[in-house]
């Protein structure tokens, strides 16, 4: 079996498992179910540029936030939801290509600086932009018209599992294709890969087109789901560094390490809500640093580490 | 012999100072030129310009009958202008196929990651590095990096190969492969460019040997032309020298 075969299957596994969720989870569940996917979409998306490419990225939240006020302005004038989502994608691509065009000159903390200013902005615009936003009013979806409060939480959960799934798909793709190898040759040395015949800035700009399409339209699912968004709430920073500890978690440029990285994080996150709910940010807090500091390549080197230590010579 | 490479009055500005000034120079088919020169001459500028790293300040270069002056360095690369780091660059955390195999995909001919990975190893095999070839690039010795950095070269298939001190740190012996292998390169019919500071390697392998000094080409010729030219002996060890020269 190679490699890629391998992880499709086991792909197809996770799949069918969480697609058998709403057949014994209770509403709590399908709810958590459903943020695991989206922090999976955030994650699995933020691969391509941090991850693969190397370029630090604290621009997800501009792009949910973007995709969340697109596809509710899209539903509000009578668009039907599935292409409102669509189009929530396709509008965080073309402005991640545009702002790609600009902010991709900087490397390293200049560029992690400039794309977490980009949230930013798009929060003022959204705020000041009343009669097209409602401002800080915020802005109610319609409710979709499905019999009960499950179908509809079943609804907003597959919605969710088949974005992930397409991501997954993209992520698979890309790592096996000319563009990751590119990607890969990017993020160790960007001169090299230049002098080598790479066009690096388009590889860039794929990669952070790639990085934004999924999460515009995961934008547009949350906002769909939870029937109101307010800037603060969508354009709010933490979608831009929760992606990145959820990576750096599962394992950065790895197939499965962002969504290891997301179930993990979300299992720590309400874990230790509930049970430290006064200091739980802090607790949370420790509980990354210490994975980072010991665990640099991610929870899934373990796998390769422990083997390393009980099997003979595994490699 | 007609010119694969030709610059006219190339000169290269940083701030106030002259790294290049008015540097003409042909590289004719086929031939290794060496370009020599002290510390701080210019060489590596010079192949900075060339490969696009660094836009010229002024002046005009072609190759192969087409005008490079603008290009970006992975156009250049993909017309088949090759180069290799003095301080050698690898992709640390890729085996070493894989950094050759970059170089097959993107500026070489292969199709596909596949062909590109078997282009790759006949590439290692020339250089002596096919027994090492699934070991990450960084836990490469200096040697082998360096012989990496060449197979990178070749597998990008190009017309000219620009080898900016390959020799450089390297003992007798691991000299002596890398000028075999050089020969080689060059008796396939690529045209070849080196920087390099060993007079030995100069002397032995470089038809033509062109000169620079604070950034000017004070001397374009054979080894026996440049090794007996008073300005250049100048350049090296100063009046005082090249006036003793003169008298002997």
């Amino acid at each position: 079996m190679t490699s890629r075969t391998r992880q499709i299957v086991i792909a197809l596994a996770v799949a069918a498992v969480l697609a058998a969720l709403p057949l014994w989870g209770s509403s709590y569940w399908m709810r958590l179910g459903t943020f695991m996917l989206m922090y999976g979409v955030l994650a699995m998306s933020w691969n391509f540029i941090g991850g693969m490419t190397g370029y630090p990225s604290f621009a997800s939240a501009a792009f949910f936030g973007l995709g969340a006020y697109a596809g509710a302005i899209a539903q509000k004038h009578g668009v039907p939801i599935a292409l409102a989502w669509l189009w929530a994608g396709l509008l965080a691509a073309a402005f991640a290509s545009l702002m790609g065009a600009a902010l991709l000159r900087l490397r390293g903390h200049y560029f992690a600086i400039a794309s977490l200013v980009v949230a930013e902005v798009l929060r003022e615009l959204a705020n000041a932009a009343t009669d097209l936003t409602g401002g800080g009013m915020g802005l109610n979806l319609p409710v979709p018209q499905l019999a009960s409060v499950e179908a509809q939480a079943r609804f907003f959960f597959y919605a969710m599992l088949a974005l992930a799934a397409l991501n997954f798909a993209a992520m698979l793709w890309v790592m096996h294709a000319k563009l990751g190898f590119g990607l890969r040759c990017i993020q160790q040395n960007e001169a090299a890969a230049d002098m080598l015949g790479i066009n690096t800035t388009a590889y860039k700009t794929a990669a952070f087109v790639l990085s934004a399409v999924f999460v515009g339209s995961a934008g547009a699912i949350y906002a769909s789901w939870v029937h109101y968004i307010e800037p603060p709430d969508v354009f709010d920073v933490l979608y831009s560094v929760k992606p990145i500890v959820m990576v750096l978690l599962g394992g950065a440029g790895s197939v499965f390490g962002p969504l290891v990285g997301a179930a993990v994080f979300l299992a720590l996150e309400e874990l230790v809500w509930r049970n430290y709910l006064t200091i739980h940010s802090g607790v949370l807090g420790l509980l990354i640093v210490l994975l980072v500091l010991f665990l640099p390549k991610g929870l899934l080197s373990l796998s390769s580490r422990l083997g390393r230590r009980l099997g003979p010579s595994s490699s | 012999m007609t010119a694969l490479l030709q610059l006219r009055e190339v000169g290269r500005n940083f701030g106030g100072l002259r790294a290049l000034s008015n540097v003409s120079l042909e590289v004719q088919q086929g031939e290794i030129l060496g370009l020599i020169g002290p510390n701080g001459a210019g060489k590596t500028t010079l192949v900075n310009v060339v490969t696009g790293v660094h836009a010229a300040s002024s002046g005009t270069i072609h190759f192969d009958g087409g005008e490079i002056t603008r290009l970006k360095p992975f156009q250049a690369a993909r017309r088949g202008i090759a180069r290799t780091f003095q301080i050698v660059q690898p992709f640390p955390e890729m085996t070493v196929i894989e950094n050759v195999a970059a170089a097959a995909l993107f500026a070489g001919a292969a199709r596909g990651i596949a062909q590109a990975r078997a282009d790759a190893f006949e590439h290692l095999r020339f250089v002596e590095l096919g027994a090492i070839a699934d070991r990450p690039a960084r836990s490469l010795t200096l040697a082998m990096r360096k012989r990496l950095e060449l197979a990178k070269g070749l597998a990008m298939k190009p017309r000219l190969l620009l080898l900016d001190e390959v020799n450089a740190g390297l003992n007798p012996a691991e000299i002596d492969l890398a000028l075999g292998l050089i020969r080689r390169i060059a008796a396939s019919g690529v045209t070849i460019l080196i920087i390099e500071h060993l007079m030995k390697v100069v002397l032995n392998l470089c038809t033509r040997i062109a000169v620079l000094h604070h950034g000017e080409l004070i001397k374009v010729g054979s080894a026996d032309d440049v090794v007996n030219d008073a300005a250049v002996v100048e350049a090296y060890l100063g009046k005082r020298y090249a006036a003793q020269g003169a008298r002997t």
